[in-house]
């Protein structure tokens, strides 16, 4: 009977004392409790990788219908901000794994310091997505707020964009459907920065928790499994950056 | 032979065991900030029933409605309404979460020998979801309603109507969530919190099936969490990803709403056919025909429920290779539902029954949900259904799956463990008579409905023509037979509160661990951890060990 956790476990083994105050009361063992809280997270991740799919699956098909417009689209993207956005959420989630390694190693100064990076991460990460925002404001890109097909059909209609970005014209048929491309845009960068926000708020908790010495004293569950929602929202941006800036990029 | 298997203790020594979940706290507070799995479904239990009969109401109000060819009841618009709420409160505050959210909270933890779900506090926190979400239905009904339908059908929902379509569509997703924290609570806790001994093919079937469930809940909800936020900003902002005049697609909707829709008719139905399997055993005194068969076949449900969605939209304009494919595996969906319900007709095959009142609940389950399974198979013809689909016939299907099959289930299940919950008995024959009013009650009201549908009664109007008005009459008629037996059991299950026989550890002589401890329990569940040393429904191990008198009661 190696199938069942409990026995896995070593369930009523009073060989080693070990006790502690985290153990909640309806666990046999810190492993189990440990091995079930991180089965939860990944299952939770599963359920988000569903939500995000609704997206995905829209994009894929209005891409198909409305090709040219979507290569038109991803055209308007800056890949340079989003070049280095991809940077900096890499970078804090190296800084988020470091900070379970440290967590794990019982580094508090540590543990501490690799928040902080990445909560600076992100916040530089929300700021960069705000001027890519900015700049689709000003061209009035925005759907359902501010969209000008005529900022499509004829740039030059506004000199001081113009001016700054210099677009190209793009036919009619082309430019209405830029709309539902940047529809789009906003939907998964949109959901995206929301996971952003509320990981951010997380961290700045966990950094409070973790300065009174939290984490460190061998009960690291929740720093590990917030390091896998973060390493999560990189990965679901690492697919928004290649769909939605890089691909046909070469047209 | 005695005609019953109900063994209960001496009534002149017998009592409640002092320590149990219910008394080891009080006051408001214990309840509402309780992790014990066993209060939360006692909370689940309160909340669904409230919702139910709020629903049910609704459905007397259409019924009442439509006793008449004329609407005269109430204005056209708010007979949209009506029956918009009818469907919005009975699906996903009702249905959804009934059988797993009650008995499922209660008893999985129980049945698996752990002391509580893996998390608790999430636990708690999907009944306030719940909660909000219900209750944010009911201000929405308050401040005018909603008249989509309850699939919010774009672009009706998007562009057309002004109704409350985002605060409803808040409330269903806000108590979305709290259906996925329960999917994924009952899958952590199967996984990881088993018992000794308790393997995967140890299980007993109502865990296997709410697992298939959970499954099913925690991969279709998300989808219709995100369709509803898309509609939403459609509604509001315009975004154009169901608006034809900006390059969007209606259908877009029609499938990711379809694509949870239609898996959560197995997330309604797949609980229900746990409680079967147990009742069929329990009072057939034999171990489930086939056991394997029937717990792959809950998981082959979910997997096939998955990939027939688009059969909901055959005449909406998909294309003729989609409704070939999606008709054929439609087909398949019915493979192995029809295993369970032969399975459970080998089990009793032989068997001591006797007839208890939730067996002849399962056995209303049994034959309502075989009728409402096999017009399915009418409705995923995409010959027959183009004739059959928006009438009163696929009206009628679904209240025999949902009403027939999954009503009768909870019933059944409520009515078998309603000893376990409280310790105390229900009135014997008072509950059969309840089980058969609500058989009669449930035919009268929805029969005449599958011939109104193949006359051709489009559904989701206050009128009709005259030549129809006989069958609404039965079928009115019918409802409050129905409604008699669905308030029978609120009444003499409150009396039994009080008054019930002290049930004993195991009334029904059943072999699940949750019969081998004390009723009520515990708040851990059981006094020391238990050890599976048996296969599930093992009424010879249960025998031998009444006869070694090693039944304990850990009171």
């Amino acid at each position: 009977m190696p199938d069942s956790p409990a026995i896995a476990h070593g369930a009523p083994e009073p060989a080693h004392e070990e006790h502690p105050a985290y153990l909640r009361h309806h666990f046999n063992s810190v492993e189990q409790q440990a091995d079930t809280a991180g089965f939860a997270m990944w299952l939770f991740l599963v359920t988000e990788v569903m939500f995000f799919s609704g997206l995905f699956t829209a994009y894929l098909i209005y891409r198909n219908w409305y090709y040219p417009a979507f290569v038109a689209g991803s055209h308007q993207l800056n890949v340079y901000w989003g070049t280095l956005n991809t940077l900096v959420l890499i970078v804090s989630s190296f800084t988020m794994a470091m900070g379970v390694w440290c967590a794990q190693t019982r580094r508090k100064s540590g543990l501490v310091l690799c928040l902080t990076l990445t909560f600076l991460l992100g916040l530089g990460f929300l700021g960069i997505k705000t001027i890519e925002y900015r700049e689709k404001i000003e061209k009035h890109h925005v759907p359902g707020f501010h969209y000008s097909l005529q900022s499509f059909v004829d740039p030059q209609s506004e000199p001081e964009v113009f001016s700054e970005y210099h677009d190209k014209p793009l036919s009619l048929d082309v430019a209405r459907h830029t709309e539902l491309y940047f529809s789009l845009y906003f939907l998964m960068t949109g959901m995206h920065a929301a996971h952003m926000i509320i990981g951010i708020g997380i961290l700045a908790f966990m950094i409070l928790r973790a300065r009174a010495g939290a984490y460190t004293s061998g009960h690291t569950t929740f720093v590990l499994n917030f390091g896998l929602y973060w390493h999560f929202i990189d990965i679901v941006w690492i697919y928004l950056f290649a769909l939605l800036y890089l691909i046909s990029r070469h047209q | 032979m005695s005609a019953t298997i109900v063994s209960l203790p001496d009534q002149s020594t017998a009592r409640i065991p002092k320590v149990n979940y219910l008394t080891k706290e009080n006051g408001i507070l214990s309840w509402l900030l309780t992790g014990d799995h066993k209060r939360i479904a006692i909370l689940y239990l309160i909340s669904i029933t409230f919702f139910f009969f709020i629903g049910g109401a609704l459905a007397g109000l259409i019924r009442l409605e439509l006793l008449t060819p004329q609407a005269d009841l109430m204005a056209t618009d708010t007979y949209n309404k009506v029956f918009t709420m009818h469907g919005v409160i009975m699906i996903f505050f009702f249905l959804v979460p009934s059988v797993p959210a009650t008995l499922g909270n209660f008893l999985i933890p129980m049945m698996i020998g752990a002391k509580d779900l893996a998390l608790p506090r999430i636990n708690l926190l999907s009944w306030y979801l719940y909660m909000a979400g219900g209750i944010l239905a009911i201000y929405t009904m308050a401040v005018g309603g909603v008249d989509t339908g309850w699939t919010f059908t774009t672009p009706l929902s998007t562009h057309y109507v002004n109704t409350n379509v985002i605060t409803t569509g808040l409330a269903v997703f806000v108590a979305g969530f709290s259906s996925i924290f329960t999917g994924l609570n009952f899958i952590v806790t199967i996984h990881k919190m088993r018992a000794p001994g308790m393997t995967w093919f140890r299980l007993p079937l109502f865990v296997w099936s709410h697992y298939a469930a959970s499954l099913l809940m925690v991969l279709g909800t998300p989808v219709l969490a995100i369709a509803i936020v898309l509609v939403a900003l459609e509604r509001t902002i315009g975004i154009g990803v169901f608006d034809p005049t900006k390059g969007g697609d209606p259908l877009l909707f029609q499938h990711l709403f379809w694509f949870y829709s239609h898996p959560a008719v197995y997330i309604m139905i797949l609980p229900g056919m746990g409680v079967i399997s147990e009742t069929i055993s329990t009072f057939s005194r034999k171990r489930v025909f086939g056991y394997t068969a029937v717990a792959f076949s809950s998981v082959a449900i979910a997997i096939f429920g998955f990939f027939v969605w688009a059969h909901h939209m055959f005449i909406m304009g998909i294309s003729n290779y989609s409704v070939l494919i999606f008709s054929l595996l439609t087909m398949l969906v019915a493979v192995p539902s029809a295993i369970k319900i032969f399975n459970w007709t080998f089990t009793l095959y032989k068997g001591s029954i006797t007839f208890e009142t939730p067996l002849l609940y399962s056995f209303g389950f049994m034959g309502l949900f075989t009728i409402g399974g096999l017009t399915g198979v009418f409705l995923g013809t995409s010959g027959t259904d183009i004739h059959l689909t928006e009438t009163y016939f696929i009206v009628a299907h679904f209240h025999f799956v949902m009403v027939g099959g999954m009503l009768m289930a909870f019933l059944a299940g409520i009515h078998f463990w309603w000893p376990k919950m409280t310790g105390r008995m229900y009135p014997e024959k008072l509950s059969q008579l309840a089980a058969v009013v609500t058989f009669i009650g449930f035919v009268f009201t929805f029969f005449p409905q599958f011939i109104l549908g193949v006359l051709g009664m489009p559904r989701r109007y206050a009128s009709y023509p005259p030549e129809f008005q006989v069958l609404n009459v039965f079928s009115t008629a019918g409802a409050t037979i129905l409604g008699v037996g669905y308030l029978l059991p609120v009444l003499y299950l409150v009396w039994s509160l009080k008054y019930g026989a002290i049930a004993g550890n195991n009334p029904w002589q059943a072999t699940g661990l949750e019969w081998q401890t004390q009723s009520p329990p515990l708040t851990e569940n059981f006094a020391e951890m238990p050890v599976m040393d048996h296969e599930a429904y093992d009424y010879e191990w249960l025998e031998n060990q009444k006869r070694r008198k090693e039944v304990t009661s850990a009171g």
